[in-house]
């Protein structure tokens, strides 16, 4: 298992964006560090030779999914300043261990696995181009993503239907 | 052909959305239960011939040759059954013909979804809409917007994301083994491969995620809380089909297309079937919610599905794929009646209820109906698979987990007679006086749900038509 610096900088980027994304107690703010840890990842895959990958992932988690969430956000009250500042708190201490877990993981690997290869065979019909493998090759997964995409568009729509029938119910 | 099956609800989506609002939102309801009774009907009717020749317009415009074997067929048989049911009980559950518009395009998603799990021919793509099923089932237990309904979908959509984690890591590893993610070509490289550490590590991150997505002990937290929150006709979608979709039928594919039943997949399949058999059943004795009490049943009967496929043998897996079956009917019967209760009597509170079936005569002899079809009670659609399922572990020398499953069949009658009595025996509870039969569209899919469990049961032919798809997995 070798690790270039580019990669390893990638996954310390990767890591420090997924930590802020969990460890933000503003939902808003959660919500566009999980784009950009899903930034750093399109271009982690991008460098390592998976554009496919990138494509998806740039398409649905930077894209569909922060719409999604940002969306919904925008249905709940914001937390106070202390109740914020609990709720991290609480969150540290409960996930300190973590982050060394990872790390203990990893050194374990490099130790009894030395030469552990993660490194796919080449394809029988390699793709030259990521077009031919969005548009020909997988285009059945291109309706898969399409039917995701309609169904959070109608979770959208339902979720902000309720918080108007709520107000309605509320209003005297 | 197959491939319709994906376009049809994906095109009835986008038509039923197009800007003519006054004229197709009831257009909704009604294509949406159309297109789900066709597709059951296909699901039989349809010559093989149809199924087998990749050559249809549909199947060259997407580009993928599907699996269409009979175990694709049943699937979508179930998937056409239940998801019509499902739409008739959102016909009764609300009047509000936009939230009825609502649910119809979530369900066709969700019933696309479905479909593309059932015919999806490799690995990837199967995750594609596994994850499509997923995404509408969330929005469909959040649908009512109550708190208890987002509890539960935090829940499903908290361990959903683990178990689609695990899922996409054994696919990852099994790319690596195998260069490619296609069934076909995973099956000749995966059973040769052996010992190889990263394919033991693939089979053990594919059965979490599966035992998580199908709701198997120690996984199945996430299950009572999203059944007896989600509204109604949603918990018939969830109970009936679409964990038995994402988790089950996969975990059918899975080990009959990639893995190979041997010595190690069979042991864990038999020790999670025989702690969801046992932990589900003593669970659902102590229950009063009445959907409550019917989602800690689910768990255990999906154990013996999980017990039958353990059995390693042909006999087994047609007993896994006859108890698929009847599980989604008797437990959409069940869950239909549940919703009736709840609707007429204004409580799912068993120890509040009593003598229901007094005054809802339909909704008390199908709910027997359905009961004793769960409990393996003969002639009935339940006492078939599950002596299927027995005697695929007899035959197979494990005696042990077949006397587990005869006797975990007596809890089953136990909690299954305690709620007969609690809800439908015994003397009119207070404040029922009022009680009445249930809405129409609540008794038609209870009706036909009952006559498709008592028809499986006394037509001894059905087991051969659910011994062929055994036999034509590879």
């Amino acid at each position: 298992m070798s690790f270039d610096l580019q990669s390893a900088l990638l996954l310390a980027g990767l890591l420090a964006a997924g930590v802020w994304t969990v460890m933000t107690a503003d939902l808003l703010r959660s919500a566009i560090g999980l784009a950009v840890t899903s930034a750093v990842l399109t271009l982690a895959l991008f460098l390592l030779g998976a554009p496919l990958a990138a494509v998806f992932e740039i398409s649905v988690c930077a894209g569909l999914i922060t719409v999604v969430f940002v969306s919904t956000i925008s249905l709940t009250k914001p937390w106070g300043v202390e109740a914020a500042l609990s709720h991290k708190q609480v969150r540290l201490r409960r996930f300190a261990f973590l982050p060394l877990l990872l790390f203990a993981a990893m050194l374990l690997l490099r130790s009894h696995a030395p030469h552990l290869d993660l490194v796919a065979p080449p394809p029988a019909h390699p793709v030259q181009d990521v077009r031919e493998a969005l548009w020909i090759d997988r285009r059945l997964d291109l309706v898969g993503q399409i039917l995701i995409i309609l169904a959070g568009v109608f979770g959208v729509v339902v979720l902000f239907k309720t918080r108007d029938a709520a107000r309605q119910e509320k209003k005297p | 052909m197959p491939a319709l099956f994906i376009l049809i609800p994906l095109a009835a989506v986008l038509l039923v959305n197009l800007p003519l609002r006054r004229l197709l939102t009831p257009a909704a309801f009604w294509l949406g239960l159309l297109l789900a009774l066709a597709q059951a009907a296909a699901a039989v009717l349809v010559p093989d011939h149809a199924w087998i020749a990749p050559l249809g317009v549909a199947t060259r415009l997407l580009r993928f040759t599907p699996t269409a074997d009979l175990l694709t067929r049943v699937a979508l048989l179930t998937i056409g059954l239940v998801g019509a049911t499902a739409l008739m009980v959102a016909r009764a559950w609300t009047a509000d013909p936009e939230r009825r518009f609502r649910f119809a395009n979530l369900a066709l998603l969700a019933l696309a979804g479905m479909n593309g799990v059932a015919l999806a021919s490799d690995l990837f793509s199967l995750y594609v809409f596994l994850e499509v099923t997923a995404v509408s089932a969330f929005i469909l237990i959040a649908f009512g917007g109550e708190r208890d309904a987002l509890e539960g979908t935090f829940k499903y959509i908290l361990l959903s994301a683990a178990a689609s984690v695990l899922i996409l890591a054994a696919v990852a590893l099994l790319f690596v083994v195998a260069g490619s993610v296609s069934f076909g070509a995973l099956h000749d490289v995966v059973p040769a491969a052996g010992r190889d550490p990263l394919v033991a590590a693939a089979l053990v991150l594919l059965l979490a995620g599966l035992f998580i997505k199908s709701g198997i002990v120690p996984f199945h937290g996430w299950l009572p809380d999203a059944y007896s929150a989600a509204p109604a006709p949603a918990s018939v979608l969830l109970a009936g089909i679409v964990t038995k979709t994402t988790g089950v039928y996969i975990l059918m594919r899975a080990v009959t297309a990639v893995f190979t039943l041997d010595a190690t997949v069979r042991a864990l399949l038999l020790a999670g079937g025989t702690l969801s058999v046992l932990i589900g059943a003593f669970a659902a004795l102590g229950q009063r919610d009445m959907k409550r009490m019917l989602a800690y049943s689910s768990i255990s009967q999906v154990g013996y599905i999980i017990l039958g496929l353990g059995a390693g043998s042909i006999l087994g897996v047609a007993g896994a794929l006859f108890h698929f079956f009847n599980h989604a009917v008797f437990k959409s019967l069940l869950f239909v009646n549940a919703a009736a209760v709840e609707q007429q009597a204004g409580t799912r509170d068993m120890d509040r209820l009593g003598g229901v079936a007094e005054r809802m005569p339909v909704t008390g002899t199908t709910s027997v109906i359905g009961f004793l079809s769960c409990a393996g009670i003969p002639p009935l659609a339940g006492f078939w698979s599950k002596l299927v399922v027995i005697l695929a572990l007899w035959q197979a020398g494990e005696r042990g987990y077949a006397a587990v499953a005869v006797l975990a069949s007596l809890v089953t009658i136990a909690y299954f007679l305690s709620m007969q009595r609690r809800v439908f025996f015994g003397k009119l509870a207070e404040g029922l006086a009022g009680l009445r039969e249930a809405n129409p569209w609540l008794l038609v899919p209870a009706c036909l749900l009952a006559a498709v469990t008592v028809g499986v049961g006394v037509g001894p032919w059905v087991l051969d038509i659910l011994q062929l798809p055994a036999g034509s997995l590879p």
